[in-house]
């Protein structure tokens, strides 16, 4: 009984105690210096990796905001609140954060364009675009396989209907899809602004038209219509300059083709 | 392998001693190959694309409303990876469009409406090239760029930068892929032709030997062939093993000479010209005749074709228009331009043809090959890996890809990968392993990049 059982019990628990101590005693003789500050700005910093800070991810931005060289306000995902621990934490003036959103430049949901092939390799957007640069009679629509939805960490942007939305109010505006987007549809937008174009086509108005109902044709009456000159045709397709947008919503009402959207 | 001489090898593969290329042994399904070749009447309408290979796009020389001839160059470029285009009908330019490329480029096509007379924009007559400049350049102005497929400059082939190095020519007539028979027809009905044009690149870049390979199930080409080539030692016919992909450069070049081309270079850099049949058969005629390349011999078959043809169509002309000269009519699944293997799916019908392809093969099932609805997971068991032409391990490229380790890739030798399509052929799971590492290459490009980036900075 006692060498069958208890003996190797003891001697594992033995073992056991003796390998802990070692751990413990070398944890504290041979431990890597941190700096403290540091550890404690990577604590408040929501640990996404996003790099919409610029730097390669959030342990990156804490060292260089441990050693004074980068902003408080730089991290989307964070916001205000992680601006103000920060600043709070570093004894430095609080600076706002432009919170940021995304928006996806298309809106040709499958009502209102059409496919020009049945596609059947490997479902992503990627996969498909390099193939007569993707499915959808328009070249620079929503494809709507999904890989920006695989690479949001905040389930903030879904297909529906063919297209790729934004759900405004778990966005955080890390810009992870822009990056995946093979068309580069996906813009970031500051949180303020209401007023997009919800098309990215830069063909000629004619082949727009046969392509999409609701596509850009660029026929300029929003351009003209402006009163703050925030809108432009460049590449046959409107852009808004956020900068300048009064979200008077001119633009939205005369637009033949409604892509122009107004979202509350 | 690299200092064995030519029949050493040819013996060593009589007895077996060379492994033979993993690849695979595939239905040759070649009904069509003993149909002549027939010519199609000219289309009521033509799109010629400014772009049919890889490389510079041409600038249209044409613009709406000017009467061309067949012939006339009606696209050109300054760019060295570029050939001219030249009409292949004549006829009035409606207008001058812009459609999307297979590639996903924005291409321009000139519109031609015909008028039917097939107005030659001059006479047939020889192209004088007393030297390997002018060759050069009347290759250039021929408008050839390779016939087998991938469509590589052959100005540029052939003027490469170390004349001294050539010693052999390659001519690729392995034609390996299922249902495609269009230079198999070449050889059979212009043996002579193949003959002087083989001569004729021989003369002009002084290369000794030349070698031409053919799959050994086309015994009546290779029996033709030798005939033709007996009086001369320097030619010499190569029986390969029926094994696809055995016509890809790389596998061909390594069954003629035992000469392996490495990651990165081109076959000149080992002193090989490979070049496709056709491509050589092409040359020949249009240094005779100085009419440059505006027609395409198209194998149509498949197994939704009940009468599979070789048929000879003008450039540009449209894949509708083919398929109902041949009669291939009703509910049209899958349209590949080129073979079942490495063809390219055809989006539209109004699709042209160009210079590059050879057939157009109709298949039944939706897409030919696997689909994604049916994919399942990886088993492990390493088929892909076995039929893997290059000897990569398709499986663990496409890992790789799936968690985005473009840094494993290299090892991998994802460069290497030709994109022939067995690995995704033998597939039980019916993953699509090509597809993803074609996917894999340009990213792991851009990461190399990077990398290479980042050491001249520190």
């Amino acid at each position: 009984m006692f060498q069958t059982f208890i003996l190797p019990l003891l001697i594992f628990v033995g073992l056991g105690i003796l390998a802990g101590l070692i751990l413990s005693v070398a944890s504290v003789l041979l431990s890597v210096k941190t700096d403290e500050k540091e550890e404690s700005i990577r604590a408040i910093l929501p640990g996404v990796n996003c790099g919409a800070c610029g730097f390669a991810g959030c342990d990156a931005y804490a060292q260089q905001l441990a050693k004074g060289e980068a902003k408080t306000n730089l991290c989307v995902p964070g916001g205000d609140r992680t601006s103000k621990q920060i600043s709070e934490l570093l004894g430095v003036a609080y600076e706002d954060v432009e919170e940021q959103t995304a928006f996806v430049r298309c809106n040709g949901t499958k009502s209102l364009t059409q496919n020009r092939y049945y596609y059947t390799g490997t479902p992503s957007c990627e996969a498909c675009n390099m193939f007569y640069a993707g499915k959808g009679t328009c070249d620079y629509g929503c494809l709507g396989f999904g890989d920006c939805v695989a690479v949001c960490n905040y389930d903030a942007i879904h297909i529906q209907d063919g297209v790729a939305k934004v759900e405004r109010n778990k966005c955080v505006g890390c810009g992870l899809c822009a990056k995946q987007c093979p068309k580069g549809l996906i813009d970031i937008v500051p949180l303020s602004s209401c007023v997009h174009v919800a098309c990215a086509s830069c063909a000629m108005g004619k082949e727009t038209r046969s392509t999409c109902k609701s596509g850009c044709i660029a026929c300029r009456r929003c351009e003209k219509a402006c009163p703050n000159d925030a809108i432009t045709i460049t590449d046959n397709c409107a852009r808004i300059d956020y900068a300048k947008c009064s979200h008077c919503g001119k633009c939205a009402e005369l637009c033949p083709s409604q892509c122009i959207r107004i979202e509350a | 392998m690299h200092n064995l001489e030519q029949k050493q090898v040819i013996e060593l593969f009589k007895r077996n001693k060379i492994a033979s290329l993993p690849g695979l042994r595939l239905p040759h399904l070649k009904d069509g190959q003993e149909m002549q070749t027939v010519s199609m009447p000219v289309p009521a309408c033509v799109r010629i694309p400014m772009l049919q290979h890889m490389g510079h796009a041409c600038e249209p020389l044409v613009q709406a409303g000017d009467t061309v001839c067949v012939g006339q160059k009606i696209g050109d470029s300054d760019a060295l990876m570029s050939v001219p285009v030249h009409a292949s009908v004549s006829g009035t330019v409606r207008t001058v469009e812009t459609r999307t490329a297979y590639s996903g480029q924005h291409v321009q096509h000139v519109v031609i409406d015909t008028d039917g007379t097939q107005t030659l924009e001059h006479p047939d007559m020889p192209v004088d090239t007393p030297d390997r400049d002018s060759f050069l350049n009347a290759v250039r102005e021929s408008g050839l760029c390779g016939l087998g497929g991938a469509g590589f400059p052959t100005h540029v082939k052939l003027g490469y930068r170390d004349f001294d190095r050539l010693d052999t020519l390659i001519v690729n007539a392995a034609e390996c892929e299922p249902y495609i028979t269009s230079d198999y027809r070449e050889m059979m009905e212009h043996p002579d032709q193949i003959l002087e044009g083989i001569l004729l690149v021989m003369k002009h870049l002084r290369i000794s030997r030349a070698f031409i390979g053919i799959e050994d199930n086309k015994p009546q080409a290779i029996t033709l062939l030798q005939e033709k080539t007996s009086a001369f030692s320097c030619i010499q016919i190569i029986p390969l093993r029926n094994r696809y992909p055995q016509g890809a450069e790389k596998m061909i070049a390594y069954a003629a000479t035992g000469r392996v081309i490495p990651q990165g270079s081109l076959p000149a850099d080992q002193g090989m010209i490979v070049m496709n049949v056709s491509s050589i058969s092409f040359l020949a005629h249009y240094m005779k005749t100085s009419q440059p390349l505006t027609t395409r011999r198209i194998t149509v078959s498949g197994d939704a074709v009940a009468s599979p043809c070789n048929v000879i169509v003008p450039i540009g002309t449209s894949v509708a228009d083919v398929l109902h000269y041949c009669g291939v009519n009703g509910d049209l699944r899958s349209v590949l331009m080129g073979g079942p293997m490495m063809g390219i799916a055809v989006a539209q019908l109004e699709d042209p043809i160009i210079k590059n392809n050879n057939a157009l093969t109709i298949l039944k099932h939706p897409s030919g090959r696997n689909t994604s609805h049916d994919t399942t997971a990886c088993i492990r068991c390493s088929k892909c890996i076995r039929s893997c032409p290059m000897h990569l391990m398709p499986a663990m490229l496409e890992k790789a890809y799936d968690r985005r380790d473009f840094a494993a890739m290299p090892a991998l030798g994802v460069d290497l990968c030709i994109g022939c399509g067995c690995c995704s052929y033998v597939c039980p799971a019916k993953r699509n392993l090509t597809q993803k590492i074609q996917l894999a290459k340009p990213h792991v490009r851009r990461y190399l990049e990077q990398q290479n980036a980042k050491e001249v900075q520190t």
